[in-house]
């Protein structure tokens, strides 16, 4: 069961083929309209493509963190985060601790980046982080660490360069044709009918491969989902607590202000998401959260072979998500009790509010003194004085 | 001439079989070596928390010396059971645990220490504690359960009885039954 991440890959290598041959297609075309040669075009999309790649595979992780404006904390910034992510660490079998990044933003949502296992992170937000209780975290988390376990990280890397490089090309060939004339290819044949068709096909081509390059990275998109969701409930043993997240993720109204187009298909929950959607929707990076909720409360054991059984019943169909390979090494699994939620043990709703503010405080370097009155002081790090005054109480303390 | 090659021929592919089947169930065996090996970090980590715990509670729980009592030697003798073999340990371990569940269930009338920073911090590091023994424990008996399996299984099961390969063992944590306060009825 632990085994997923091969046969994973079997199951989209062919949608990434398809991408590929896409990608080759626009390079051909480009040669054909431009240089009268497809060897150029194929040229100039394997170069595009390649510098493409090496950023994406070396400086991918701190572009996407960067541009989530995400910050790395450590253990004693956040115990129970750093504790919880532990944990589905030791559930999933990962060899590593993967880092952990906070992105201040009231929206609940979380994504993994990492091209390999040993160099992966996790961001959540800290919307997430107040909203949520210790269960609903594990079931979130667990879903994040199932991304970087099953290796979706690298593959949707893999995707997402070959769709943008297709749009790349694919934009400034479309532009060139209209606006800069046909290059070498008007002035050198004298336009017969043959070449007319040419062109038209290759404009058809330009316009559709972009939106197909697209379906397909949705296509993959999708079926990680399902995947990380029926890994998640397997590493915690307790598909409520995911369910209960997704919930309360789908709830919430705020739009997450620092996602974009090519980043949505990383996070948790689509951070563009409309409400009711159909579940064939070609355009949707995310399965409908509905439905992952339905599957998760309706899964009889915590298995993989358990959230097979109830994602079929629910599709009516014979087509299951999870690839036969994992299926076969699937065992079963019970469901555990839920976590003691109004414990005291763990914080509640305002105390988990205070404790995130703090966090980002403390990660803007502000320093925070404690009044003897009670009130919190916040000392911005530019503060230059040896005193401070409690504006509360008058009280004179000492920075 | 011809028979001879394809003898020799079948001889070869049976040897690699038997070697790739070999090297996976190494692979399986490291695995549950790995698994124990976590659970084995977390237990210990559970030990060193725990003086810690007595040294914040000694304080404001003044009526709680037995339960108090209790921790401490249920913890002594699950350190000194820690090479025994998986099930005894296993049940020293699930003492521990309910020993630690009763101490933490009475904190709810110390309100002094429930405001404790210092206790706090302690009480996450506990309860993250005892998820992580029990999530390396799942791993642990996972890993086992495929290892058994492919120890049992054919044709795996012929290349492990030749080469000695062991089942392994479960690991399970006895825990009592909590005790429940008494619940008071004034109607």
């Amino acid at each position: 069961m632990w085994e997923q991440i091969r046969s994973n890959q079997t199951r989209s290598t062919v949608l990434v083929i398809g991408m590929g041959l896409l990608l080759l297609l626009i390079g051909y075309l480009l040669g054909l309209i431009f240089f009268d040669n497809a060897i150029g075009g194929l040229i100039i999309a394997f170069i595009v493509w390649g510098i493409m790649s090496l950023i994406a595979y070396y400086q991918g992780d701190s572009i996407l963190l960067g541009m989530a404006r995400a910050r790395k904390i450590s253990h004693d910034d956040n115990p129970r985060l750093y504790n919880i992510v532990e944990e589905m660490k030791i559930a999933s079998g990962l060899e590593k601790v993967p880092d952990i990044y906070i992105i201040d933003d009231p929206a609940p949502n979380a994504f993994a980046v990492g091209r390999n296992p040993d160099k992966a992170a996790v961001a959540i937000t800290t919307g997430l982080l107040q909203k949520l209780n210790r269960d609903e975290l594990q079931g979130v988390i667990g879903h994040e660490i199932a991304h970087i376990k099953n290796r979706d990280v690298l593959l949707m890397a893999i995707t997402s360069v070959l769709l943008g490089t297709i749009v790349i090309l694919a934009w400034y060939a479309t532009r060139l044709m209209f606006f800069g004339g046909m290059g070498r290819s008007r002035s050198s044949s004298s336009g017969g009918g043959g070449q007319i068709i040419i062109l038209v096909v290759a404009i058809v081509l330009m316009i559709l491969a972009p939106i197909m390059a697209q379906l397909i990275y949705f296509a993959i998109s999708r079926k990680r989902e399902y995947m990380a969701d029926a890994s998640s409930a397997l590493y915690t043993r307790y598909p409520e607590g995911l369910a209960s997240a997704l919930e309360k993720i789908a709830a919430s109204t705020i739009q997450l202000k620092s996602a974009n187009q090519a980043t949505a298909p990383m996070y948790i929950m689509n951070p563009f998401r409309k409400e009711k959607r159909p579940a064939s929707n070609l355009t949707s990076t995310h399965p409908p959260i509905s439905e992952r909720i339905r599957i998760l409360r309706s899964m009889a054991g915590a298995s993989l072979a358990d959230y097979e059984q109830v994602y079929q019943k629910v599709h009516g169909s014979g087509r299951g998500v999870i690839p036969a390979s994992a299926l076969a090494l699937s065992h079963p699994a019970g469901l555990r009790a839920a976590g003691a939620e109004e414990a005291p043990k763990e914080p509640d709703r305002i105390e988990r509010v205070r404790q995130t503010s703090d966090l980002m405080w403390r990660l803007g370097n502000y320093k925070t003194i404690t009044c003897d009155c009670g009130t919190k002081l916040r000392v911005p790090p530019k503060f230059k004085e040896s005193t401070v005054r409690c504006p509360h109480c008058g009280r004179i303390n000492p920075v | 001439m011809a028979a001879v090659w394809v003898i020799i021929g079948i001889v070869v592919v049976l040897i690699i079989i038997f070697i790739a089947i070999y090297n996976r169930l190494v692979g399986w065996r490291n695995q549950v070596k790995n698994a124990w090996a976590q659970i084995d970090v977390q237990l210990k980590r559970r030990y060193d928390l725990i003086p810690n715990l007595m040294e914040t509670v000694k304080g404001y729980m003044k009526h709680e010396r037995e339960t108090m009592e209790a921790v401490t030697k249920a913890r002594n003798l699950a350190q000194q059971m820690a090479s025994a073999g998986a099930a005894e340990r296993g049940k020293a371990e699930g003492e521990l645990s309910s020993a630690l569940a009763r101490l933490l269930a009475v904190v709810e009338r110390y309100p002094d220490l429930k405001a404790n920073q210092n206790f706090l911090a302690l009480q996450e590091e506990l309860t993250s504690t005892e998820n992580k023994i029990s999530f390396s424990r799942q791993y642990y008996n996972d890993s086992v359960l495929k290892f058994n399996n492919q120890i049992q299984m054919f044709p795996s099961n012929m290349v492990a009885g030749m080469t000695g390969f062991k089942a392994g063992e479960f690991f399970e944590v006895t825990v009592e039954e909590e005790r429940k306060a008494p619940k008071v009825d004034f109607t």
